[in-house]
């Protein structure tokens, strides 16, 4: 590639292999009755996440999901509905993740996330065609983990019940033991409650997916950052909400949708609090998605799933760059908003 | 300061008061998560290997260090020392602190020195040095195809294999990333 840098990153072979499943994809819900629908990538407003950034725009927002249009058009009567389009998440550059990337999301009114989350695994076992490498079967059906006991299991920690500094000293144990490193990884003791999960999550429950191997659903979050999910009270309250993994990576999430839009203004006007306490700016509210959601949207559940990094997945590469034409050039610095 | 986008292989950071350079980087983020970047860094001092993970909102200090070349001077047996010649200034490094370089040191050349706050911790050879063979079996005349070679040591003690023409008292070039011979030097 070097000294050849118009050329597209992903080799002839990839694409064709990429170009075969989005028509698996696109048959997949044809044949389910699913309607492909398109809305915009740019729009005035969005709808608030406290860990993503939309890349700003003259007319607006390059949208880090199309989750709020697509509710519009849930709640205007379409019935089930997928989109496959593009997807913006400012600063965010890595193994897998390239600041724009291919993403498909899909509803469905009516259903539960239990019933979502078969469909999905019907949905890599048609992409796989039971081909080699597929990650679940009809003879290895994908698992399914409460959060909590994924934590249990590799890192050791209970993430609603053990105090901070449990939770600190498990993430100072720090690197798996995948990992041929000294164990030194020392953090700040700075690191609130949320962040801590978020590092145990990255740092050892993901290695340990990967290690397993397979599909693997994680449900019952904590309710932070499910900020459109419904939340059962418990003891403990979780987020009805699904994390699909297969062989480690975070391939797709769903929720059982939040439908009502009191609830959901305040969720809103919340994560923008928190996005100020950190020093980010807030957004401003998608006010058509709300009126939406009071003139009235089918309790429903949907999903988003990141399709590069089934491409990924499906090819066997190691990196999301090698499946996109033309990924984005991390020297470059992108057009933030995040005030990071 | 270092944003996490400029962590990148091979850069020089500060850490716990310690110089370190950059061996693997890479950016780990939750989909609804917080963003983390997690380095493999090597002590540029002695040589151990540590992961360190970031939020990516935190910056990382440069490490105050610069690539300076010097004249070696002589060792003491304990230190090997150096003189910058600009100002006639002199470090000492220690064998440790030398490292690699230890086999192609002759006296008067000049070799990289890093400095870390102005103290030497490490010395890197040129890539190609021109040394004078001290000691090897008589050279063969005529053979210059064959591909066969001996061992020959070198005046800095070093010992590289040769092509059989090489006589004791010739001048070599050899290259100090892979201790190979590369030529003849006139």
């Amino acid at each position: 590639m070097t000294g050849h840098p118009w050329r597209p990153a992903a080799s002839r072979s990839i694409l064709q292999q990429r170009a075969r499943l989005l028509q698996r994809v696109r048959a997949f819900f044809w044949q389910r009755g699913v309607m492909e629908v398109e809305t915009p990538h740019c729009l005035p407003s969005v709808a608030p996440e406290l860990h993503q950034d939309p890349i700003v725009c003259q007319q607006g927002f390059l949208l880090t999901s199309p989750e709020t249009a697509m509710k519009r058009l849930l709640a205007a009567g379409l019935g089930p509905i997928y989109q496959i389009g593009r997807a913006f998440r400012s600063g965010e550059h890595g193994a897998l993740h390239n600041p724009e990337f291919a993403i498909l999301e899909w509803y469905r009114p009516g259903w539960t996330c239990l019933e979502l989350m078969t469909e999905v695994e019907a949905l890599l076992v048609a992409v796989w065609a039971d081909g080699p490498g597929a990650p679940c079967g009809p003879d290895r059906p994908a698992a399914i983990w409460r959060y909590a006991d994924a934590f249990r299991h590799f890192a050791g920690v209970d993430p609603f019940t053990d105090s901070q500094a449990t939770l600190l000293a498990a993430s100072r144990q720090g690197v798996s033991p995948l990992s041929p490193v000294l164990p030194s990884c020392l953090l700040p003791d700075d690191l609130e409650r949320e962040a801590l999960l978020d590092l145990l999550l990255v740092q050892q429950v993901e290695p340990g997916l990967r290690a397993m191997g397979g599909a693997v659903f994680l449900v019952d979050f904590p309710p932070a950052a499910a900020a459109m999910a419904r939340i059962e009270p418990g003891p403990p309250a979780v987020a009805k909400r699904f994390e699909l993994y297969v062989a480690g990576v975070e391939l797709a999430n769903g929720y059982q949708e939040l439908t009502d839009p009191i609830e959901q203004r305040a969720r809103l006007l919340q994560v923008n609090r928190q996005r100020q306490e950190l020093g980010k700016v807030p957004l401003p509210i998608d006010e058509p998605f709300l009126q939406a959601l009071a003139h009235g949207m089918p309790e429903c559940a949907g999903v988003a799933l990141g399709l590069d990094r089934l491409v990924m997945l499906a090819v066997g590469a190691e990196r999301i760059q090698e499946v996109m034409t033309f990924p984005s050039d991390c020297t470059q610095p992108d057009n933030n908003n995040g005030g990071e | 300061m270092l944003t996490h986008n400029q962590l990148r292989q091979g850069s020089r950071v500060e850490i716990d008061g310690l110089p370190w350079i950059i061996v693997g980087a890479d950016f780990v983020k939750p989909g609804k998560g917080q963003a983390f970047t997690k380095i493999k860094i090597k002590n540029l001092i002695d040589g151990r290997v540590i992961e360190r993970t970031f939020k990516s909102s935190e910056t990382v200090a440069k490490a105050d260090i610069i690539d300076t070349e010097m004249q070696y001077l002589y060792s003491d047996g304990e230190f090997w020392h150096f003189m910058d010649p600009g100002s006639c200034e002199q470090v000492a490094l220690t064998t440790i602190q030398v490292g690699d370089a230890i086999h192609w040191l002759k006296e008067q050349e000049a070799y990289q020195v890093t400095l870390w706050k102005g103290k030497a911790i490490a010395v890197v050879a040129p890539q190609f040095v021109v040394l004078t063979v001290a000691q090897c079996e008589p050279g063969v005349k005529g053979d210059t195809v064959s591909g066969a070679s001996k061992p020959a040591t070198l005046e800095t003690g070093a010992i590289v294999k040769v092509p059989l023409f090489v006589n004791e008292g010739e001048r070599i070039r050899v290259d100090t990333r892979t201790g190979d011979y590369v030529e003849r030097a006139k």
